[in-house]
C-alpha cells in the first residue's frame, strides 16, 4: 500500500547560517524584539504546503537556496520546523519519528556514508538498524551491490570511492530497508549524463514497485523527464504546482521571446502588446520578455514595430514552452541565477 | 524503545573497534605503561621514590587509562561523524529516538573504558612487581566505582565531543585533559595536597580526583584516600550532570 506525504504551512527560520546541505534561503535582517541589535535570520521556508500522492514521482524544483533541502530535512525528521506540520502517510513527522523513519529512505545531497565501514558493511548494518534478520539483510545487501555495480568493491572502505560510486552506494543504502517513500536530494548533481540516465531508470523502476518518490532538482530536464507532478518553489514559497504539461501550458502563450532593444519606450510596449498572439509583455530598461502563442513568425512584426517607435531590435531569443520559462514567468529570474 | 536498533549500533561500534584494535591498544596503553615504568620502576628502583609509591601509582594510572579511553572513544568519533561529512546521519535516520544514539555511544565508550581499566591492573602489576600490594576488600564498592568511572569518562566524552569542532581537538587536550590529569590526584593521593590548602579545595571540582581516589580506596585501602561515600556521591553527581549536558548538546548538533 503506497504512502503519500504532505506538509502544511511549513515555516523554518534559521537563526544562524543553515547547514550546508540545506542550501541558503535568503538572508533578511529582522529586528529582534526587545533588543536594539538586529539579528541575521535566514527564512528558508515561508509557509510551504504541499501534497504528494501515494505512488507518484514528485519533483521539487527551484534554484539554490529555494528551501528544497530544508523541506526534505523537515520531512525526514532532520530539521525541526519553526511552525507548521508535516506528515508521512498518517504519521506526524516530528511526533512519531521512529514510525516515520521505517517508511522513508533518504539519499542526501552530499554522500554521508559511514567512513569507518566497508561498502558491504554499510548496507548490512543499515539493514540491522532497521531490524532486518541476518539472512535477509545479507541477501539484500548482495543484491543491491550487484544492481548498483559495486560488487567488486564490496569489501573496500568507502573512503577511496569516487563521487559517483558514493552516490550509488547512498541510493542502495536508502533502499536497503525497502522504504515506502524515497527522498532524493539533488540526486544527479555532479553525475555524468550516462550515469544520470541510469539513475533515472533506477528511480522509475523503484516507483513501478509502488513506491512514492520525492526528489529535488534544479535541472528542468530532470523534472520534466521523471516527475508525475512538480512543485516550483522559490524563497521558501510554492510558486506553482501541477504536472509538467499543465505547468507548461500555464505559461501565457507558451512561447517566450526575450528581446533587446536600443531603448524601451512606453509606446513600444503598448504596440508590442497589441500584436496578434502576444499574451503578456514584461518590459525592462533595455528589453522585454514577450509571452506569445507563436515564436519566429512574430519577429518581423516586432522589428517593424520597433522601427516605427524609433528604436531598433538588437537581440532576440526564442524559447519553446518549458519549465524554465515558467520559472522565469513567475519569478522574473532564471532558475540558474 | 527499539533494542534491535540499539544493539545493531553497538555491533557497528564493536566492528569499528575491532578493525582499529592495534591502534587502540597503543593509544590506550603505551603512555600509562611508560609512566608506570619510569615512575614505578626507574624512580623507585633508583631510590628517588619510596617503594610504597608503586601501590599509590597503580590506581591513578588505572583512572587515567579509563578516563582517557572513555573520553577518546566517545568524543573523537562524534567529532568526526558530526563534521561536514555527517557520517552519523545513517544512525540519525535509524528508527529510534535519537537520544538513544547518544546513549549507545556512552555504552560503547563505557565498555572500552572498562576493558582499558581492567587490563591496566595485570599489565602494571607485571611491570611493577614485586612490591605492589593490591587487595579488593569490598568487591561491590569496587565494581560500583569502576562502573561509575567508566560512565563518567564516556559521558564526559559525549559532552566534549558534542561541544567541540575538529579544529579545537588540540585545545581540548591542552586545556581540559592535561590539567585534569595533573590535578586529578593520579600520581599522588589527595592528602598529599594538604600543604597547598587552596589547591586542595580547588581540585575537588575535578571529577578525575574522585576516580583516582575511589580506585585507590578500593584497591589499596591501606593508603590515604578520600571517603568512599563522598567518592560515590560525587561520581554519581558528575555522571548525571555530564550525561544531561551531553544529551542536550547531542540534540542540538543532531537536529537543525
Amino acid at each position: 500500500m503506497a504512502v503519500g506525504l504532505r506538509t502544511q504551512d511549513l515555516r523554518k527560520v534559521y537563526n544562524s547560517a543553515p547547514p550546508l546541505a540545506a542550501g541558503g534561503g535568503f538572508v533578511q535582517r529582522a529586528d529582534a524584539r526587545g533588543s536594539k541589535q538586529t539579528k541575521t535570520q535566514v527564512i528558508a521556508l515561508d509557509g510551504l504546503s504541499l501534497e504528494v500522492h501515494p505512488g507518484e514521482i514528485f519533483g521539487l524544483l527551484g534554484p539554490n537556496g529555494a528551501g528544497k533541502s530544508t523541506t526534505v530535512g523537515v520531512l525526514t525528521t532532520r530539521v525541526r520546523s519553526t511552525s507548521g506540520q508535516a506528515w508521512i502517510g498518517q504519521h506526524d513527522v516530528w511526533n512519531e519519528q521512529a514510525a516515520v523513519k521505517y517508511l522513508i529512505g533518504v539519499v542526501p545531497q552530499r554522500p554521508n556514508l559511514d567512513f569507518a565501514l566497508t561498502a558491504r558493511e554499510i548496507l548490512v548494518f543499515h539493514g540491522a538498524y532497521f531490524g532486518l534478520g541476518s539472512k535477509i539483510r545479507n541477501e539484500r545487501a548482495d543484491e543491491l551491490l550487484e544492481k548498483f555495480k559495486l560488487t567488486d568493491r564490496a569489501n573496500q572502505m568507502v573512503r577511496g570511492f569516487s563521487g559517483g560510486m558514493m552516490q550509488r552506494l547512498s541510493i542502495a543504502r536508502a533502499m536497503m530497508h525497502d522504504p515506502q517513500v524515497l527522498f532524493l536530494d539533488e540526486p544527479s548533481a555532479g553525475l555524468d549524463p550516462q550515469t544520470r540516465i541510469l539513475l533515472w531508470e533506477i528511480i522509475r523502476e523503484y516507483n513501478r514497485a509502488g513506491k512514492t518518490i520525492l526528489l529535488t532538482t534544479h535541472y528542468m530536464e530532470e523534472a520534466d523527464a521523471l516527475c508525475n507532478r512538480i512543485a516550483i518553489v522559490d524563497h521558501g514559497r510554492m510558486i506553482a504546482t501541477g504536472t509538467p504539461a499543465e505547468l507548461k501550458s500555464s505559461i501565457p502563450g507558451g512561447y517566450l521571446l526575450r528581446l533587446r532593444f536600443a531603448g524601451v519606450t512606453p509606446a513600444l510596449v503598448e504596440k508590442l502588446q497589441s500584436l496578434a498572439g502576444v499574451r503578456e509583455v514584461h518590459a525592462s530598461d533595455s528589453g522585454a520578455d514577450v509571452y506569445a502563442d507563436r515564436g519566429g513568425s512574430l519577429i518581423a512584426e516586432i522589428a517593424s514595430v520597433a522601427a516605427a517607435t524609433g528604436t531598433e531590435l538588437s537581440d532576440v531569443h526564442i524559447s519553446e514552452p518549458s519549465l524554465e520559462n515558467l520559472f522565469l514567468h513567475h519569478t522574473g529570474r532564471s532558475l540558474r541565477d | 524503545m527499539n533494542w534491535k536498533t540499539f544493539f545493531a549500533m553497538l555491533a557497528r561500534d564493536a566492528q569499528v573497534a575491532r578493525r582499529n584494535a592495534v591502534q587502540l591498544l597503543f593509544q590506550t596503553f603505551l603512555q600509562p605503561l611508560l609512566f608506570v615504568f619510569i615512575f614505578g620502576k626507574v624512580m623507585v628502583g633508583s631510590g628517588y621514590m619510596p617503594a610504597m609509591y608503586k601501590s599509590l601509582l597503580l590506581p591513578g594510572i588505572m583512572a587515567i587509562s579509563m578516563v582517557f579511553t572513555g573520553i577518546w572513544a566517545v568524543a573523537m568519533p562524534l567529532i568526526a561523524e558530526f563534521q561536514w561529512t555527517r557520517e552519523i546521519e545513517d544512525r540519525l535516520l535509524a528508527p529510534i529516538d535519537i537520544r538513544w544514539i547518544a546513549v549507545e555511544k556512552v555504552v560503547a565508550g563505557m565498555i572500552q573504558a572498562l576493558v582499558a581499566g581492567l587490563m591496566v591492573i595485570p599489565l602494571a602489576w607485571l611491570v611493577l612487581r614485586p612490591g605492589v600490594e593490591i587487595s579488593v576488600s569490598e568487591p561491590l564498592v569496587f565494581v560500583a566505582i569502576v562502573l561509575l568511572v567508566a560512565a563518567f569518562s564516556a559521558c564526559g566524552g559525549l559532552a566534549l565531543g558534542c561541544s567541540m569542532d575538529q579544529q579545537h581537538i588540540g585545545l581540548m587536550f591542552s586545556m581540559v585533559i592535561t590539567p585534569m590529569i595533573f590535578f586529578g590526584c593520579t600520581y599522588y593521593p589527595w592528602s598529599a595536597l594538604k600543604t597547598f590548602p587552596i589547591l586542595q579545595k580547588v581540585v575537588l571540582v575535578n571529577p578525575l580526583v574522585y576516580a583516582s581516589e575511589g580506585l585507590r580506596g578500593t584497591l589499596v585501602p591501606q593508603s590515604p584516600h578520600l571517603s568512599l561515600v563522598a567518592v560515590l556521591v560525587a561520581l554519581v553527581g558528575f555522571d548525571a550532570l555530564l550525561l544531561m549536558v551531553g544529551l542536550r548538546q547531542f540534540d542540538k548538533k543532531a537536529v537543525t
